[in-house]
């Protein structure tokens, strides 16, 4: 009876809460479970006249055809390498930025160190490629210019196949570490001041400190931030790569992100680039639960 | 971390630290210093390679030819609208959904249902050509709403958001409901103003996303006189030859322009002005990334 009573009135209370929900819900039902509806395509002999419900369903066949292109091992092959790199540089780098920020201790010099690095961050990689593409010439860029002072011979990173991919991760580097050291930043700060003082009277150095104290201090967020980057695995940086790459180094350049759009977009090959689209979030869904559920494991870490 | 002795090793530590974070400092702002200085040089300076950090024969040539530019300029505007109406609709629709689920299950009894509904779409995503279909079949390509709709509602700001409403003391809520508030009245008048943080956050980063978009651009406008900065930068500056490659409907004075923009000073001032608008934010994106992002996103 009690019970009875109480419904209608709850509904009436969580009813606004749903009409809040509904324009969100909208759009996100048309524009990305359109989408994921639309990857039925992946499936079909598609052509854009014919549409989702009129084309021919033909099952694995374009998964057949994709993985029997010539380049596709490589292509997956550089995605990985290139993101692996990134994802291994890009926690080290930030954590020995961090430290070596911390131990600054005035407030205005580091300020200006942090105001100077996070920069890059924010910039699209438009811009930065338009710098990059100047800088990094192997004719006129001020890089070679440098190198030529010290001896070194004239090197085409964006054009040459083996420097290409190591460009790739030491620009990518050069823009996130500034940024990625700010959640160290702040793990350090929470570190307890009294254990610095209590190993001090134990006569522990600098170095015993940041190894016994700094470092677990921080470590479980390290391995929090380890863990997120593996949802990554499959981005080797569509926005970097595809505004500095050239046919000359797509051998170890080229990545699935790029594969996928020349293929949808510059060859018209619309469900075999769409295949390899599905490839790739099919294989980033178990990498990105599995992080999630390791974060959760490990840190505590719940996204909702 | 407290010091309180300063030996000797430990002062030579210092220096060195120093020195080194003033090198790798340096190294993240010297091409932008490069940049600006080749924007503010005569071009026969610049093809000589004689501008590194200052203009060489300083004017302001390029920035004039540039903003007399009408694919400069429209380019720009639609920037300037799509990032504004932009980021309208993403912050209307962040308040909305983070409040509902940032409400307790006992309050909200279809809270994990919708909470997964948006989450799904962090986990998959339906790529390149699919996205590129619904934008086609719901007819907004070729307008703003292109640029808008399809991100609507950046799911991980939302649960920044949320998370940080969830962290507030119930009792605020809890006193406004007493005094008979709605929801709507609740959140308007109770919990939006002590969001503030957060809520810069999110409008920031916001900003930055849109300002920096090329890639809706490219792909859903057919004509580059609708393209955004960025879009237009990405055909002019990083990829002349496939601008022309595709543009037969690009009239003749484009065309013409696109010769003289080739020269390095008027890419320069290009890129340049389009960094003004983040460096305008940036003192605001400094203050509050880190009190809004670390506390809303770490917390579980």
């Amino acid at each position: 009876m009690e019970k009875q009573k109480r419904h209608p009135d709850r509904w009436k209370r969580e009813l606004p809460l749903v009409l809040m929900l509904i324009p969100a819900v909208i759009l996100v039902t048309i524009y990305s479970y359109g989408s994921m509806v639309g990857t039925a395509i992946a499936f079909q002999k598609f052509n854009m006249a014919n549409g989702l419900f009129g084309s021919e369903w033909i099952g694995f066949k374009n998964f057949q055809n994709l993985f029997s292109m010539p380049d596709i091992g490589q292509v997956i092959f550089n995605t990985v390498a290139i993101s692996l790199a990134k994802m291994i540089l890009g926690i080290i780098v930030p954590v020995v930025f961090a430290l070596m920020l911390n131990e600054v201790t005035r407030t205005g010099v580091k300020r200006t160190f942090q105001t100077m690095v996070y920069l890059p961050h924010f910039l699209s990689w438009i811009i930065l490629a338009g710098i990059f593409n100047d800088i990094l010439s192997p004719s006129s860029g001020v890089v070679n210019q440098l190198l030529g002072l010290v001896g070194i011979k004239p090197i085409f990173f964006l054009g040459d196949q083996t420097w290409f991919p190591i460009t790739m991760v030491i620009t990518d580097v050069w823009k996130g570490f500034g940024f990625g050291s700010v959640i160290y930043l702040a793990a350090l700060t929470g570190i307890d001041q009294n254990l610095y003082e209590a190993a001090q009277i134990d006569g522990a150095g600098r170095i015993k400190q940041t190894i016994h104290i700094t470092l677990p201090g921080i470590l479980s967020t390290i391995v929090l931030m380890t863990v997120l980057s593996m949802a990554n695995i499959l981005n080797g940086g569509f926005d970097q790569i595809y505004n500095l790459y050239s046919p000359a180094v797509y051998t170890t350049g080229d990545i699935l992100d790029t594969f996928v759009f020349r293929l949808g977009i510059e060859n018209a090959q619309h469900a075999l680039s769409t295949a390899a689209g599905l490839f790739k979030s099919g294989v980033s869904l178990v990498f990105i639960v599995a992080s999630y559920k390791l974060a959760d494991r490990f840190a505590g870490y719940k996204i909702f | 971390m407290v010091h309180t002795k300063s030996s000797v090793s430990r002062k030579i530590f210092m220096v060195f630290n120093f020195l080194f974070l003033t090198v790798v400092s340096l190294i993240c702002i010297l091409p932008f210093i490069n940049l600006l200085a080749v924007s503010f040089s005569s071009k026969t300076a610049v093809s000589t390679g004689q501008v590194s950090l200052w203009p060489v024969e300083f004017n302001v040539a390029a920035y004039e030819f540039i903003l007399q530019s009408a694919a400069f300029v429209k380019a720009l505007w639609i920037s300037v609208q799509r990032t504004v109406l932009g980021v309208i609709v993403n912050v209307v629709l962040i308040v909305l959904t983070a409040y509902p689920l940032s409400k307790s299950k006992s309050e909200f009894r279809l809270r994990n249902v919708f909470s997964w509904f948006f989450v799904v779409t962090i986990l998959f995503s339906g790529g390149l050509i699919p996205t590129y279909m619904i934008v086609h079949y719901t007819g907004i390509r070729n307008t703003l709403l292109a640029l808008i709709l399809p991100g609507a509602l950046p799911v991980f700001n939302m649960l920044v958001v949320m998370n940080y409403m969830r962290s507030l003391p119930k009792e605020l809520e809890e006193a406004a409901y007493i005094d008979g508030a709605g929801h709507m009245q609740t959140l308007m008048q109770v919990i939006l103003p002590v969001c503030t943080p957060t809520l810069a956050t999110v409008t920031l980063f916001s900003f930055v996303t849109h300002w920096n978009s090329w890639y809706d651009g490219m792909i859903y406008m057919d004509k580059v006189d609708m393209y955004p900065l960025q879009t237009y930068l990405q055909t002019v500056v990083i990829n002349p030859e496939a601008f022309f490659r595709n543009s037969t409907n690009v009239s003749a004075d484009l065309a013409n322009y696109l010769n003289l923009v080739n020269a390095k000073t008027t890419n320069a001032a290009q890129l340049f002005l389009a960094i003004i608008p983040i460096l305008c934010v940036y003192p605001f994106l400094q203050k509050y990334f880190t009190t809004g992002l670390v506390m809303g996103s770490v917390k579980g």
